[in-house]
């Protein structure tokens, strides 16, 4: 196994390569999870205190006002910049600003608005009716979320979130940058710096390949989520 | 049971105002089925929606058993709301789910056992017969057997009343007969108080004890459904009357009203329920000097009862048919004497 690892593809060693590969999956998941979390509440957030939401009145408003105003800046800087920027944020955060981990705040940071946007799409599509009928059996707030718009809607949110961890991927490519390493990385430092044309198609190749599993998974989880619905 | 009073609403939207209810009053008894028919944009759902308060009113009180709806907190609120079920044009129930999970939703929000739950939605499911597609999913059924699972749905926190916001406007005619027989069933075997909105006056006339007609968030019209068929004052009322209640004289009959060259008058004679106890169209033909043509009849069923609707062409002498006009007015028969306009080929009542 050793020896496998030590020979080279395309002057890369297989371990450096797993290594990285390895990485972008760490990246890409828990920036994922993390981003899902903070995306999901602040969709919720959106969708509740919107005009002919849930939530009225000018607390309402307040809220749906900054969190849109928040979701739409984060989403107008492009990620390179917002990875630079923040630095300094991050080295408070984490101690550092180099490694995987580190650059896990930029990627939060930057997919928690925009999964936020994605969701809060999916979330609109629970028709009003449902919604009304809901509020007319005298559920509260939290019993709407839970018993009626999560389930009528969850197919549709995995498609989002499916979307969104592809975004994710291209992002992570650029963790690099800051020494996170990741397939992206491999790209940047030993084949474009290096003029490596062949391993920089290796690593598109890989791309492509992993952009495939997660859309045929995400594709196959909402389908079956979305079974009996009309 | 519900008591509406002095209710206004008014929706202000960009330089738009509607007035969506303008100083409405209305009593719904506890047990009756109560009415509110109106065209689309009349006002109808916003009334409705007073009543478990998805709607609050700009003025006026609305009180359910007595609780004035304004003055409730929101655990108040919740607790009404699970005695007042309420069902849909759209159902509005989770498509993609089944029979079970969608009438469960209810009972689990009230924090019910499993057991309990599985003994309630068989028990719903049985009444709306429906048992035997408690696992099937929303999607599969259709419109007729969706809107029972909605009735199921409401009925399974045990209401005292029933809210049924146009419940039959998706439904094709056999489909609608069929669950305006269950409403009918949920307020006589449950004794269910329902109010109910709609546009279609065959609703009114199958199912609802009392009713009321809207127009630009008004009422216009109010009373027992056989008064208010029999005796329609506005002329909304008279159109939604109309629309289930043929009469009009057939058009083949017009060249043989005309045809008649002695003197004669039309009358239009409604009998309702059993308010008349004689052979009042038998009478007239035995009468001296009065010859009786039927040039229309219609009879429909209502609440239970009948209402019946005959056009008469009496000929003979003025004095005749003034003394003919006498006798039916003395029956109890409602009687309108009717012109017709040649040139429209309308019927119309005289003034």
């Amino acid at each position: 196994m050793d020896d496998f690892l030590n020979t080279k593809i395309f002057g890369v060693k297989w371990s450096r390569l797993l290594t990285n590969i390895q990485q972008t999956l760490y990246m890409v998941g828990w920036a994922l999870l993390i981003g899902t979390i903070i995306g999901f509440i602040l969709a919720l957030a959106l969708v509740l205190t919107r005009k002919g939401g849930i939530l009225k009145g000018p607390g309402a408003r307040v809220v749906h006002a900054v969190l849109n105003f928040y979701v739409n800046v984060v989403r107008s800087v492009p990620f390179v910049i917002l990875l630079v920027t923040i630095m300094p944020f991050t080295r408070l955060l984490m101690g550092t600003t180099i490694g995987s981990t580190a650059a896990l705040v930029p990627l939060v940071l930057y997919i928690s608005p925009y999964l936020a946007r994605l969701i809060e799409n999916s979330l609109l599509e629970c028709s009003p009716g449902i919604i009304e009928a809901a509020q007319a059996m005298g559920a509260n707030v939290f019993q709407v979320i839970r018993y009626f718009i999560i389930p009528e809607t969850l197919g549709s949110v995995v498609l989002a979130l499916t979307t969104g961890t592809i975004g994710l991927l291209g992002a992570s490519a650029m963790a690099g940058y800051v020494g996170g390493g990741g397939v992206g990385d491999l790209a940047l430092t030993y084949g474009y710096e290096k003029m490596n044309t062949p391993l920089m198609i290796l690593t598109v190749i890989i791309l492509v390949v992993i952009v495939q599993l997660i859309q045929l998974l995400g594709g196959a989880i909402s389908a079956k989520l979305r079974a009996h619905q009309s | 049971m519900i008591q509406l009073e002095h209710v206004s609403r008014t929706f202000r939207e960009k330089n738009m105002e509607v007035r969506a209810l303008q100083d409405v009053s209305l009593h719904v008894r506890e047990g009756e089925i109560f009415g509110i028919v109106g065209f689309s944009g009349a006002g109808k759902s916003t009334l409705i929606r007073l009543v478990n308060r998805l709607e609050t009113p700009d003025g006026g009180t609305v009180r359910v058993k007595g609780q004035d709806l304004a003055a409730l907190t929101g655990r108040e609120l919740t607790n009404l709301r699970r005695k007042i079920g309420m069902v849909f044009q759209q159902f509005n129930l989770l498509e993609g789910k089944t029979v079970f999970h969608n009438i469960a939703i209810p009972l689990r929000m009230e924090g019910r056992s499993r057991e309990e739950i599985e003994r309630r939605v068989s028990e719903v499911l049985d009444f709306v017969e429906l048992g035997e597609k408690k696992d099937a999913y929303v999607s599969q059924l259709s419109g007729g057997q969706k809107q029972r699972v909605g009735i199921a749905r409401a009925l399974a926190t045990a209401p005292e009343i029933l809210l049924c916001d146009e419940a039959t406007s998706a439904l094709d005619p056999q489909t609608t007969e069929s669950i305006l027989k269950l409403l009918k069933r949920v307020n006589r075997e449950m004794g269910i108080t329902i109010m109910l909105i709609t546009h279609q006056m065959q609703v009114i006339q199958l199912i609802c004890d009392r009713v009321a007609v809207m127009e630009d968030g008004k009422i216009v019209e109010e009373g027992n459904v056989l008064d208010v068929f029999g005796r329609p004052q506005a002329e909304v009322t008279k159109r939604f009357v109309r629309t289930v209640i043929n009469d009009q004289v057939p058009e083949t009959f017009y060249d043989t009203i005309r045809s008649e060259n002695r003197h004669y008058r039309l009358e239009q004679l409604k009998f309702i329920g059993d308010t008349v106890n004689e052979p009042v169209i038998a009478n007239l033909c035995r009468r001296e000097g009065l010859d009786v043509n039927i040039v229309g009849a219609n009879i429909s069923p209502m609440q239970g009862s009948m209402m019946s609707v005959f056009i008469l062409q009496l000929i003979g002498e003025t004095d005749a048919i003034n003394e003919a006009e006498a006798y039916i007015d003395q029956s109890g028969a409602i009687r309108k004497r009717l012109t017709i306009d040649w040139e429209n080929r309308t019927v119309t009542e005289s003034a």
